[in-house]
């Protein structure tokens, strides 16, 4: 919401839109001219008072003898009139205060927003009642009242949206250069508001037509001889039960009116906000396909064929075959849209489920990854580490039971014993503290520790396969290394298979017996790791790869050079800059020593 | 009542502003989470009760022309007007006035009733139970079924499939958000009471007097709700620590119930507590159409009467019970989920 578009875009119309404008025209076009017409039916009284329907009067009269259509129809215009009224109130002065606060001193700001948060905690019924208690039952102090207690929660938002944006470069240029405040509104924050706060308009314009409408239900509203559609129906509660149709009719208009105001909204957000259906498909295997030459029956892993199709046929992942020997590590290797990813999280099977993939074959030692396998045989056949250990931690859970789950849940251990063997798991791997990171949540601690967490309950069950997907790229580079080195200890001691993706061809070849290079859905280059590290490569693209990528080993003596100029030459004049740089560095460093 | 079509406003109310809030525990470092959050906490609530002390206050100052004669009515005598000056004490100077009134409030005294001279907080003890049974029940109700409503519709559509009930079910709740909740209740009166004759349209005498109430006071709410638990659980379903408890193969039920619930009632809560809240408002309403003898129909009647030490002994309880009721939602958000201890979407 507080999100402002920076790009033209096409304005887009949705049927909601449609239908809830062509609504609020026909309800609009109603307010008109049914007050010039049916004003004698809808406000004479006569003697034919609480009648049925007739042809006369289709739904009958009221106590009065009125028209009880006419009267349906007439209330529209002051109903309207009232709600739009309300409505500009509180929108106007939601922004001059949402507005202003920005230009304030921060201290008053703070301390308007404060109040403003303890005013929006409270039912806006409950303001208005106060409201129409202090300025009397009537049309006018209705809609003073309702447009007073929507102020604080419309300020608000303003503020909100105000606040991203006076936070964006060209306000404080503008700030910087002595553009008078005013000005800064009127020429920045408003119009980049523009579009968030039409949609939030229309809201309140539907929601300050239920809360008015309301008020004069409950009887402190709109006073007789005055009605609106809520009036009406406190009119029509009283005779409920002789007249019921006398209620439906301002029902349904006080209905229509406010869905068209919230179609209206939607359809707003979702002009300014447009997000495109999505399909799923299902993994298949497809025998048309032609058995790889590749192939490799004696592997561990064998991917013969591999093919990802978007719901739109698009392929993703255009025939890759791979295989991966008991104790082999594997590197797939290419940038972001290659393939690597998808072919990686096939052979796992967690892909999203709009994808199709078919192969020719695809399996893990016996099992058969194109079949829905026993969840148990997968969870403790492979260990899979992702990118990203910040992410892909569950944040409202502790460490412990989250790297215990698989232990507990497929392996049928009891609490204790998942829970000794995992602290045991994180002090072999050097992780400080164990039993105290167990009960930790994972905002505390740091992304190093969390993702060499992650490897260590992996192993807990002894996978046969380890995937890896881009395992070091969200991590310093020192801790990086930490991360490979993990790896590579794993794979000496346990012997278990690998297949490490990365973007980065440096990272793989520290690690990797074999490594793939994809790019476009497609294998381009299969090495040895000997190969890589000779820079023993034919295909271009591999070449530029390396090109591209400084080796590790490389990175850190660039890491150390740089440090080691901050400490030889006194040119550094910003004190304040060295000191915390070299704070955040130096832990990880230690950590590299043993 | 109050804000159940309001989704996109409720959302962009508690986004906060970036940078406003950050660094989470910075300056209560030394405090333990809650100890910090508490502290926070009270500040909080400590202003909105100011707020709630100072407005119900300022009520009767306000009140345009002389208090004193709009409270006696337009008949009344001189004698009259100058007794209701003296027993709102509106004689004395502002500053003084308000001292009297929050030592009033400390003591527990709330005045008395110009109407039935009796005191207003014998009133609202008779007239509280009603409202917090239908607005408890209400509560109850809503969350019993919108959250586990809106998690299986939005489980069943992840990632854009059966697309009819994703439709249907926007539709549908679209529909009961822009329906008033006193359209809903007189709707169900005719149904229920009137053509089908099975369920009391009035009066809180029966139990089955309640099942009409609370239905009106919930449908909205649980709409509401449904929906943003609905888009929360798209959301959730989508993020990597879900991949990463797949990639450990649970079932099902472990692994919504889990893993996506607890992240997923931490926005929804954060909206809930508004929603919540606003169903006091709403109670307002449902009270007077099913003729329910609590707070809500006596505030009206309180209003028309000009009943002001009423009015205002009426809302300071309605606005604590709202300030409580966000309390306690903020307090089982800590609870899910610590992170929000570190501020960042407290509010109140």
């Amino acid at each position: 919401m507080a999100e402002t578009t920076r790009t033209k875009r096409h304005f887009r119309w949705t049927t909601g839109l449609i239908i809830g404008i062509a609504l609020m025209s026909v309800m609009i076009l109603i307010g008109l001219l049914a007050p010039l017409f049916l004003s004698e039916a809808a406000e004479k009284l006569t003697a034919n008072a609480s009648q049925g329907p007739s042809s006369a009067h289709w739904l009958g009269t009221d106590d009065f003898g009125r028209d009880v259509l006419a009267r349906s129809l007439v209330a529209t215009r002051l109903t309207l009139v009232m709600t739009a009224a309300t409505t500009a109130i509180s929108v106007v002065g939601g922004v001059l205060i949402g507005t202003f606060i920005w230009l304030a001193p921060p201290r008053i700001r703070n301390a308007v927003l404060r109040v403003i948060d303890a005013a929006v905690a409270y039912p806006s019924l409950i303001f208005a009642l106060l409201i129409a208690a202090i300025l009397g039952q009537g049309a006018w102090s209705a809609v003073l009242a309702i447009a007073i207690a929507s102020i604080p929660a419309f300020a608000r938002l303003t503020a909100n949206m105000a606040a991203s944006i006076s936070q964006r470069n060209y306000v404080s240029t503008a700030r910087l250069l002595g553009v008078p405040g005013p000005r800064i509104i009127t020429r920045h924050l408003l119009p980049n508001m523009a579009e968030p706060l039409l949609v939030l308009t229309a809201t309140v314009f539907a929601t300050t037509l239920i809360e008015l409408s309301s008020l004069s239900f409950i009887g402190l509203g709109v006073q007789n001889p005055e009605y609106d559609f809520g009036r009406l129906l406190n009119e029509a509660l009283v005779n409920i039960y002789s007249q019921p149709l006398q209620a439906v009719m301002p029902s349904i208009m006080i209905t229509i009116a406010g869905l068209s105001a919230m179609l209206i909204g939607d359809g707003l957000a979702a002009a300014t906000d447009p997000r495109g259906g999505r399909k799923f498909g299902s993994v298949k295997a497809a025998s048309e396909l032609p058995a790889s030459m590749r192939a490799d029956r004696e592997a561990l892993v064998e991917v013969d064929n591999l093919t990802v199709l978007t719901p739109n046929g698009v392929p993703l992942v255009k025939g890759v075959s791979l295989s991966i020997h008991a104790g082999e590590v594997v590197g797939l290797v290419g940038e972001s849209g290659s393939g690597k990813s998808l072919t990686a999280m096939s052979i796992a099977g967690l892909l999203p489920e709009e994808l199709t993939v078919r192969a020719h074959s695809m399996r893990l030692g016996e099992l058969d990854l194109l079949k829905k396998n026993d969840p148990r045989t997968l969870a403790t056949s492979i260990g899979l580490v992702y990118q990203d250990p910040g992410t892909s931690f569950n944040p409202a859970l502790r460490i412990g039971s989250q790297l215990t789950e698989v232990s507990r849940i497929h392996l049928k251990q009891s609490g204790k014993t998942s829970f000794t063997r995992m602290v045991k798991a994180l002090a072999d791997i050097r992780i400080t503290q164990p039993e105290l990171r167990m009960k930790q949540h994972p905002h505390e601690l740091s992304g190093g520790m969390l993702q060499r967490a992650m490897i260590a309950s992996t192993l807990v069950t002894d996978p046969r396969l380890i995937i890896a997907d881009e395992p070091t790229t969200a991590l310093d580079v020192t801790v990086q290394a930490d991360v490979l080195r993990q790896f590579r200890t794993i794979n000496r001691e346990m012997g278990t298979a690998m297949l490490f993706i990365s973007h980065d061809i440096g990272v793989v070849q520290a690690l990797c017996d074999k490594v793939i290079v994809m790019n476009g859905g497609k294998i381009l280059e299969r090495l040895t790791g000997a190969q890589l590290a000779a820079g023993d490569v034919k295909h271009p693209y591999t070449k530029a790869l390396l090109a591209a990528t400084p080796s590790i080993a490389e990175r850190k003596t660039e890491l150390v050079a740089v440090r080691a100029e901050d400490f030889t030459f006194d040119e550094i004049t910003d004190d304040a800059l060295g000191p915390v740089q070299a704070g955040t560095v130096q832990p990880e460093t230690e950590r590299l020593q043993p | 009542m109050t804000e159940p079509t309001m989704l996109n406003r409720e959302s962009a109310l508690f986004s906060n502003p970036p940078g406003a809030t950050k660094g989470p525990r910075g300056g209560l470092r030394n405090l333990s989470p809650w100890a910090g959050y508490g502290l926070r906490r009270t500040g909080g609530v400590l202003l909105s009760v100011i707020l709630l002390v100072v407005v119900t206050f300022f009520m009767v100052p306000l009140i345009p022309g002389d208090p004193a004669v709009a409270v006696a009515g337009a008949d009344a005598t001189t004698e009259q007007i100058e007794a209701i000056r003296e027993s709102l004490g509106l004689n004395q100077p502002l500053h003084l006035q308000f001292l009297q009134y929050v030592g009033n409030l400390f003591t527990g005294n709330l005045g008395e009733s110009f109407a039935y001279s009796t005191s207003v907080s014998s009133i609202i003890a008779t007239k509280l139970p009603f409202t917090a049974e239908l607005a408890l029940l209400g509560i109850i109700v809503t969350l019993l079924l919108s959250i586990p409503a809106g998690m299986v519709v939005g489980i069943l559509t992840r990632g854009g499939r059966r697309k009819w009930l994703d439709v249907s079910f926007g539709m549908l709740t679209g529909f009961f958000q822009a329906v008033p909740q006193y359209v809903i209740a007189t709707m169900l009166v005719v149904v229920f009471a009137i053509v089908l004759k099975v369920l009391p349209a009035a009066g809180a005498a029966t139990l089955t007097s309640l099942i009409l109430p609370v239905v009106g006071l919930s449908i909205a709410p649980i709409c509401s709700i449904a929906r943003v638990v609905r888009r929360e659980t798209s959301t959730v379903l989508e993020q990597d620590y879900l991949r990463t408890a797949r990639g450990w193969r649970l079932p099902p039920l472990r692994l919504y119930a889990r893993h996506a619930l607890p992240n997923l009632m931490t926005t929804t809560l954060t909206l809930a507590g508004l929603i919540l809240a606003g169903m006091l408002g709403g109670a307002i309403i449902i009270e007077n159409v099913f003729n329910w003898p609590g707070l809500g129909k006596e505030i009206v009647t309180a209003i028309v009467n000009k009943d002001y030490p009423v009015i205002q002994g009426i809302i300071l309880v309605l606005g604590f019970l709202a300030i409580i009721l966000n309390l306690l939602v903020d307090v089982i958000l800590g609870i899910i989920d610590p992170r929000t201890l570190g501020g960042g979407k407290s509010h109140g």
